[in-house]
């Protein structure tokens, strides 16, 4: 899927581009992107470096241990296979709390420690598991409860009523919460009872090991065993 | 809703302090080295920043390039008469394509959109009903993956953009039904 959205962008862009007349606005726009790619990269290197070291902190203080064991019930709806008392379900409240506070900067770090930790459950590194999946899907929807930029720009253009849509926010990010919660328990299920096409692939040329040929062309590990 | 909100906006402003002060003062307390085991948990900040960096320039060079080119446009273009149809402001429509893909590109635009028609306009509060109820979906899923070197995300990405359509829509539906004459 990310494949295939990547080289429709760059595709369509190309095309659009002819059509547009704009191929050296496209040179400088991709350039323009790596650049951007950089800086983004390089602003998370300050919260990632000091989150991750007071994360650690009260991971060593079995802090995140006891708030993965005080929301048990919550998460375990959530988060079914991970299990009881892991670190990876503390790093998951802390990820969620900061997200619903609108802490952003706070919220990646412990969303990717969140991912690492579930990395270390995870048989195949590559693949995202499940939970993975859960956690992420709870991120792009994010849930917050204030909207504190938009509020900012809303005051910036002398809004009568800025925080009027914070109701009209909130409704709205918990629905398409419940949307995402929704769709990654359908899939979820659906994965697990039709495992994907690749996994079968593996099994068939390590069946099929003894000289007879793979039942489907077996590129990739067969041919370092060759 | 006003005390509400002021109540949650005060505990944003103290929850960090909050933290950096009291999870080291319990660890102190259970014995924990609190700078060494700092510095031992920062090591990895850097290194997992850096891991991102090719995945992020992959995505933002694609999306950059998509935007300059005029193709977002045009597929805007494409489905206008539809929303002009549905009575929805088509207005927002080129911030349901953004949304997903750039969280700065998605906010100037909204910013934009409030400059041009007001923040108390039905156009402002969609826009920034929108702008504030999701995150940007392939943002997330870049940095997210990326950071533990996942290739394969499976469905992650599909159940991301279903519930970037479904927001999209609830906040319009919302702001229609809420602020609508």
């Amino acid at each position: 899927m990310v494949n295939f959205i990547w080289l429709f962008f760059i595709a369509v862009s190309f095309i659009a581009a002819i059509v547009n007349g704009r191929m050296e606005a496209l040179t400088e726009a991709a350039f323009e992107g790596a650049k951007s790619g950089v800086t983004v990269s390089f602003g998370l290197i300050s919260v990632m470096v000091f989150w991750l070291g007071l994360m650690r902190i009260g991971e060593d203080a079995g802090l995140l241990r006891k708030i993965a064991v005080l929301l048990q019930p919550a998460v375990r709806f959530l988060f079914p296979d991970v299990p009881k008392g892991h670190p990876a379900l503390g790093y998951i409240m802390s990820n969620m709390s900061a997200n619903i506070l609108g802490l952003g900067n706070a919220a990646t770090p412990m969303g990717i420690k969140a991912m690492q930790e579930l990395q270390k459950l995870n048989p195949e590194k590559e693949t995202a598991s499940a939970a993975m999946c859960t956690l992420l899907a709870l991120n792009t929807s994010s849930i917050t409860l204030v909207p504190t930029t938009l509020i900012a720009i809303r005051m910036t253009y002398s809004s009568a009523h800025p925080a009027e849509i914070v109701g009209t926010t909130l409704a709205a990010t918990l629905i398409a919460t419940a949307a995402a919660i929704a769709a990654d328990r359908w899939y979820r299920s659906r994965y697990k009872n039709k495992p994907p096409k690749w996994k079968d692939r593996d099994t068939a040329a390590t069946n099929s090991s003894r000289g007879e040929p793979p039942a489907i062309d077996g590129q990739g590990k067969g041919e370092a065993v060759v | 809703m006003r005390p509400l909100y002021e109540w949650i906006t005060a505990v944003s402003a103290w929850i960090i302090p909050f933290m950096i002060v009291f999870i080291p003062l319990y660890a102190a307390y259970k014995r924990v080295p609190v700078y060494e085991t700092f510095i031992e948990g920062a090591k990895d900040g850097f290194g997992t920043a850096i891991n991102i960096i090719p995945h992020l320039v992959g995505m933002m060079v694609a999306i950059s390039m998509f935007r300059a080119s005029g193709a977002m446009d045009m597929m805007a273009a494409l489905i206008r008469p539809l929303f002009d149809g549905l009575g929805i402001p088509s207005e927002v429509l080129p911030l349901g394509l953004l949304r997903p893909l750039t969280g700065a590109g998605s906010l100037a635009f909204t910013t934009e959109l409030i400059k041009t028609y007001g923040p108390d306009s039905m156009i402002g509060r969609i826009a920034s009903t929108i702008q504030g109820s999701t995150d940007t979906t392939l943002y997330v899923l870049t940095v997210y993956f990326g950071a533990v070197g996942i290739r394969r995300s499976k469905y992650a990405l599909k159940v991301g953009l279903f519930s970037d359509f479904v927001g999209f829509f609830a906040a319009i539906i919302i702001c229609l039904l809420v602020f609508g004459s």
